[in-house]
């Protein structure tokens, strides 16, 4: 019976099998650059809230420690977010009146939970313990970043599990003294390698990386 | 082109034209050529007659067409699902926060489950004011930390989208205050009448609170009538105890001090006032460390297979008719007088000898059970009995009855009926249950309910009574109202809500805010009302009185409530009668259903699906029969029979139970409701269309006929048979006692049976922690209760009916039910009854780990065997290389996404999975966690009996024991050290962590019919 396919089709086949390899490669290479993109990854993209909350004023400037606000923290797995009450405390008296704080006033009066947008969020199947890590000794900084130079809040590292993993294989390069986690003047330089392994021993800091620890 | 195929002379010719026009097309043309061409008819049939496979249709046909545009778009789908960005989540703080509440800690309260006019106390979890598990509550008697099946998925019922959200009034949307102001005109026209027309029907639910609230209510409404009804009544026990003591009283069992116990057709371990308690107790005795002590022996007296029954050392299968007979055979044995014996067939003789030998001999640790199906002489019998032998205060105590009753169920509803028919009623008020479906059918309920004027129904959904009323007004669920219940022992425990009530501003309301509106003291809530209440029957000041408040709340029950055992004497004039002869012909017994009780739970999901204990069906209920009576008749599992009692009748489909009594059939009541909700109407037939005021609970003369229909039945295990594999391993005490591990080989028990017979896999040094499960098949009764634990701690999914057909239920630990022994036929005599709860057995060397082509599953360093649901693909290659089959796949969307109500009851620290992933037991992962992280922040280790899994925690007999099995001093190690532990299948090399200790049966030699 005659032919269907063309001659030409000879060329055509090897060549676009050839070029499939590197296409694919190129395809490979493309997706993964976007997952590990800002865009995806949202490290450095300071995320818009319904009150323009700064850190950095009231940790840089007003000296309040993390506990403050983020009470849970030692406690229990989820840090915590400030009720609108820890507001009012102060802003009640101080900027009462500013038009940027009335979703917070408002939130005050009408028993409404300001809806603040989530900075560090990890997927639902991957359970994070604050209250552990902390008493491990890793501070809020080393994940967190200087939150006191913050504006706005931003995550400054990816949350990946290959991040997380970077850490729990080796626990001990991120210890520093039980006393000095809250503190943002931290800086990791402060202890050196046989220090550093001194206290994550004194800790029992083991290296976890069993999946049923973070994946139930 | 194959020379097979047949062509007609016209497709022939249609085929030589397509051929035609296919050589002449060219290039892209030849391909839409051919697209049209695939879709010719006599192209097709040749297709279809060549390769029938292709076009086989199972279920809805798709085209090719079709289905490549299906899956096409679900792959788009599937790929833009995955490959987005993770989606913004807001984080949602209180305004103002409540005390004690960190999110991620769960609250425990302590509250009480009012059921079978009893209460249990629980513990409550609750998750940022959500409760979402039930725990035993470890003070409270009735409990000690325990609960059941029923109890567990009570949580459920708080959360069931089918509960009514507003008021109805004639099944059109109301308000609250339209019924408030609708019912104040009633009320103010009875009460120029001294409330002459005025009646409230009650359930039964016993609490001291709503006695009292009705009695206040007839001080205000003098003509006030009260009646009450629940079809599950002890109206048989009242009546029995009236025969013997001429008053009514309650009886507690004392469990833990007997040695012989006789079930005279009770399922005592199982279900009934006290049954959690009982059961461990029960099980204590059976379980002798180290076996130098002595086992109790129980023997079951019964029609049907009970839970108590297939515990039953000895057991003997009777027709309910002739239950009578051997009470009063047993009564005469026992030396008590003018018993009225009748002569009985040699078999049941024999046993009769041996359980009176047995009890004479054990004076005093001695226990006579009757069943509350049980006629009134075998209760006032077994009554008498135990006095004889001298149980009374150390097996057995007397007590004031739970709930005081003026007169039965049975006369309370049949009174009913009759003031409704003669127009005596005007304003009827029904507090809870569903009287239109399960009262007595011959008083025709619904016909006298439409006499009365004025009906209000308070019940959470709207079913077959509230559709037959005025006023539908949704009633709150347990965990959200203030109440109070009595438990078995008379100790009552104030009921604490753990939410506010999901539908109150629809008007949901408790049966004590009606009653105090009722009675004009609405103004104040049930909280105030039950203050003062016990502020006046404690008998303390105000100040002394708020810290017996708290510490009754703190504790879950009220000291000092329990009752005082009573000294009994038999009524002077008693009259034990002549035995009325057994029945003749065919009988059938009815019972409440093990799931879904008297039909309230028909709409729980996790209950319809729960297997039941004995016949393992599920969403369904069946005329269970023995196999010599289906022979008989020429039936198998599955055909319709007709069962005709009288006048009445239903069909329903046979489903055969070995070890059932011959010639009776045992139906299950709870089903067949017109308006069950969305899963629980239509399931199963519906038993009380032969029930009637007379005969409650057995019927005889009863005719059977076969319709020639069939009616598929659910079951989740259809092969009872462990064919000689020594799965669920028993031998008797005695051979236990001189031959030790050896009296359990079985056929292929292999000289090394070891638990770590030698593997080619390296060897692992499990350093620190080394979690393993210890189940004792002595102690499990099979009561399902780990079961909906388990479902309800990991968000578990239900699946329905036809998905379990297939044998894809989800239960992450399931209860195999084996029978040995008892002949061919399996008639009655002899047969075991095991129990073996069978949850992922964690092994060392997992064959599952090492077929995952993805590392979704692998294995901790503390031996727990890992599931990471996020990495599977849904290969199944690790189900299938499963000897234990203990992994579940989410063949389809199983977890309900969608549904807001479900998802408040969700466990938050569990992932709730999807279609397309494998998930088992994890050790309650969840929960070592926990503990882990406590141990660690306090710089300890962890402490044995600081991790309790689910199914550990709510077993009543505490049949499973977790651990560290690296720590000579834990619990679980002594467990394992026990002669009789082994493991599943271990010859296998699977080296499993969970183990099991084998059942010992206890037998009387005297009846020893072969072991």
């Amino acid at each position: 019976m005659a032919q269907i396919f063309h001659p030409s089709f000879n060329t055509l086949s090897k060549v676009s099998i050839f070029g499939a390899v590197f296409f694919l490669g190129a395809g490979v290479w493309a997706w993964d650059s976007l997952l590990r993109s800002s865009y995806n990854t949202q490290v450095n993209v300071a995320r818009h809230q319904p009150v323009p909350f700064s850190h950095k004023h009231h940790v840089q400037g007003l000296g309040l420690d993390c506990r403050f606000c983020h009470t849970s923290v030692e406690d229990a797995a989820f840090a915590g977010i400030p009720p609108s009450k820890t507001c009012m405390g102060c802003h009640s008296l101080v900027w009462k009146d500013a038009p940027i704080l009335e979703p917070v006033r408002e939130s005050f009066r009408t028993n409404a939970p300001v809806a603040w947008t989530r900075v560090h969020d990890l997927p639902d199947f991957a359970y994070f313990d604050h209250s552990i890590h902390v008493r491990k000794g890793i501070g809020c900084t080393t994940c967190h970043g200087q939150v006191d130079e913050m504006p706005l809040m931003w995550r400054t590292e990816t949350l990946n599990m290959d991040w997380c993993l970077s850490c729990h294989r080796n626990p001990a390069a991120n210890v520093r003294p039980r006393e000095r986690v809250f503190d943002v003047h931290w800086r990791p330089d402060e202890l050196d390698d046989s220090e550093r392994q001194e206290l994550a021993s004194k800790y029992h800091v083991k290296s976890m990386t069993n999946c049923s620890v973070c994946h139930r | 082109m194959s020379t097979r195929t047949e062509l007609g002379p016209e497709e022939a010719a249609e085929l030589e034209v397509i051929r035609a026009r296919l050589t002449q097309a060219r290039g892209p043309a030849f391909w839409r050529e051919l697209e049209a061409v695939a879709e010719e008819p006599a192209l097709r049939g040749l297709l279809e007659r060549e390769f029938p496979a292709l076009f086989a249709r199972t279920g809805p046909g798709l085209e090719r067409r079709d289905f490549l545009r299906l899956m096409g778009a679900s792959l788009g789908v599937m790929g833009i699902a995955a490959c987005t960005r993770q989606p913004d989540e807001k984080i949602l703080p209180f305004a103002r926060s409540p005390e004690y509440q960190i999110p991620g800690k769960p609250l425990y309260f302590a509250t009480a489950f009012p059921l079978h006019g009893s209460a249990l106390g629980v513990l409550a979890e609750s998750h940022m004011g959500r409760p979402t598990k039930l725990e035993g509550n470890p003070d409270h008697p009735s409990s000690l930390g325990a609960t059941d099946a029923l109890a567990q998925a009570a949580i459920l019922g708080l959360y069931d989208p089918d509960r009514s959200h507003s008021c109805q009034r004639a099944g059109q949307i109301s308000t609250w205050n339209s019924f408030t102001s609708e019912l104040a005109g009633r009320l103010d026209g009875v009460s120029g009448h001294r409330g002459e027309g005025l009646a409230v029907l009650h359930a039964g639910e016993n609490s001291p609170f709503l006695t009292e609230q009705l009695t206040r209510l007839a001080t205000r409404f003098p003509q006030l009538r009260t009646y009450r009804w629940t079809p599950l009544h002890r109206d048989h026990a009242r009546a029995g105890a009236e025969l013997a003591f001429g008053r009514d009283v309650a009886v507690r069992y004392l469990v833990g001090g007997t040695r012989v116990i006789v079930a005279l057709d009770s399922d005592f371990l199982f279900s009934g006032p006290g049954a959690v308690r009982y059961a461990r107790d029960f099980a204590r005795g059976r379980q002798g460390r180290s076996f130098s002590g002595r086992m109790n022996r129980l023997y079951a007296v019964e029609s049907g297979l009970s839970v108590t029954g297939s515990m039953a050392d000895e057991r003997l299968a009777l027709r309910p008719s002739q239950l009578e007979g051997f009470a009063r055979g047993l009564a005469n044995a026992l030396g008590v007088v003018n018993a009225g014996a009748p002569p009985l067939d040699a078999r049941v003789e024999r046993f009769l000898r041996a359980a009176a030998q047995d009890l004479a001999a054990n004076r005093g640790a001695g226990l006579v059970v009757a069943g509350a199906g049980a006629d009134p002489i075998v209760h006032a019998l077994a009554h008498l009995i135990n006095r004889e032998l001298g149980n009374v205060g150390s097996t057995l105590e007397f007590t004031l009855p739970l709930e005081p009753l003026l007169e039965s169920n049975s006369a309370s509803i049949r009174q009913l009926v009759e003031d409704a028919k003669n127009h005596r009623l005007d304003t009827l008020v029904i507090l809870g249950g569903n009287p239109a479906y399960d009262a007595p059918a011959e008083l025709d309920f619904a016909a006298a309910l439409r006499e009365v004027p004025f009906r209000v129904h308070l019940s959470p959904t709207v079913d077959e009574t509230s559709e037959l009323c005025h006023w539908h007004v949704p009633e709150t669920h347990f965990l959200e109202q203030w109440s109070d219940a009595r438990a078995h022992d008379g100790t009552v425990s104030i009921v604490q809500p753990l939410i506010a009530p999901l539908y109150e501003a629809g008007g949901a309301r408790s049966a004590h805010e009606l009653v105090a509106l009722m009675a004009g003291e609405g103004t104040k809530s049930a909280y105030e009302l039950l203050r003062a209440f016990w502020q006046t029957g404690s008998g303390k000041d105000a100040a002394e009185f708020e810290a017996f408040w708290r510490a009754s709340l703190h504790d879950g029950f009220i000291a000092g409530t329990t009752f005082p055992p009573l000294e009994l004497t038999p009524r002077a004039d008693l009259s034990l009668g002549e035995g009325s002869p057994a029945g003749a012909g065919l009988e059938l017994a009815l019972h409440g259903d093990p799931a879904v009780h008297d039909g309230r739970f028909a709409n729980n999901g996790w209950l319809q699906e729960l297997p039941r204990p004995l016949t393992r069906l599920v969403w369904d209920n069946a005329a269970l029969c023995s196999p010599r009576t289906a022979q008989g008749l020429g039936v198998t599992n599955g055909d319709v029979v007709e069962l005709v009692a009288g006048e009445k009748r239903i069909e329903a489909p046979v489903w055969i139970v070995p070890a059932h009594a011959d010639e009776v059939f045992t139906l299950h009541l709870g089903y067949g409701r017109r308006r069950g909700g969305t899963l629980g109407t239509d399931v199963g037939c519906d038993a009380y269309a032969l029930r009637s005021l007379e005969a409650p609970w057995r019927l005889a003369g009863v005719r059977v006929r076969k319709t020639g229909f069939r009616h598929p039945l659910a079951t989740v295990q259809k092969h009872p048979d462990q064919e000689h594999r020594n799965l669920a391993r028993v031998a008797t005490f005695e051979r236990f006692k001189s031959e030790g591990k050896l009296a359990f080989a079985g056929e292929h028990a292999s000289p090394h049976d070891e638990l770590r017979p030698i593997s080619l896999y390296p060897d692992f040094a499990y350093e620190g922690n080394a979690w393993g499960l210890v189940i004792d098949l002595n102690a499990c009764l099979g009561c399902n209760a780990c079961m909906v634990a388990c479902q309800a701690e990991n968000n578990i999914p239900v699946v329905g009916k036809s998905e379990v057909a297939n044998g894809r239920e989800m239960h992450w630990i399931r209860i195999d039910r084996y029978f040995e022994g008892g002949g061919e036929d399996q008639a009655g005599e002899g047969v075991t009854v095991l129990h073996q709860p069978v949850p992922c057995m964690h092994c060392e060397n997992a064959p599952c780990e090492t077929v995952c082509p993805v590392g979704a599953t692998v294995h901790s360093d503390e031996g727990l065997n890992e599931m990471v649901y996020n990495r599977c693909i849904g290969t199944r290659y690790c189900s299938n290389n499963c000897p234990y089959k203990v992994r579940r796949f989410n063949f389809l969307a199983y977890s309900d996404y969608s549904t807001e109500s479900l998802k408040l009851g969700r466990n938050p620290d569990v992932t709730v999975r999807t279609r397309g992933v494998m998930e088992k037991c994890t050790y309650c992962v969840q929960r070592i966690s926990q503990a882990r992280i406590a141990a660690k922040k306090e710089d300890r280790p962890i402490r044995d009996g600081e991790i309790v899994s689910a199914c550990q925690a709510v077993c009543p007999t505490q049949a499973i024991t977790f651990g560290d099995i690296n720590d000579p001093a834990s619990a679980i190690s002594r467990l394992r050290s026990e002669p009789h532990h082994y493991g599943l299948l271990a010859e296998l090399g699977t080296r499993p962590r969970t183990t099991y200790l084998a059942r010992l049966t206890n037998p009387n030699p005297e009846l020893a019919q072969g072991s």
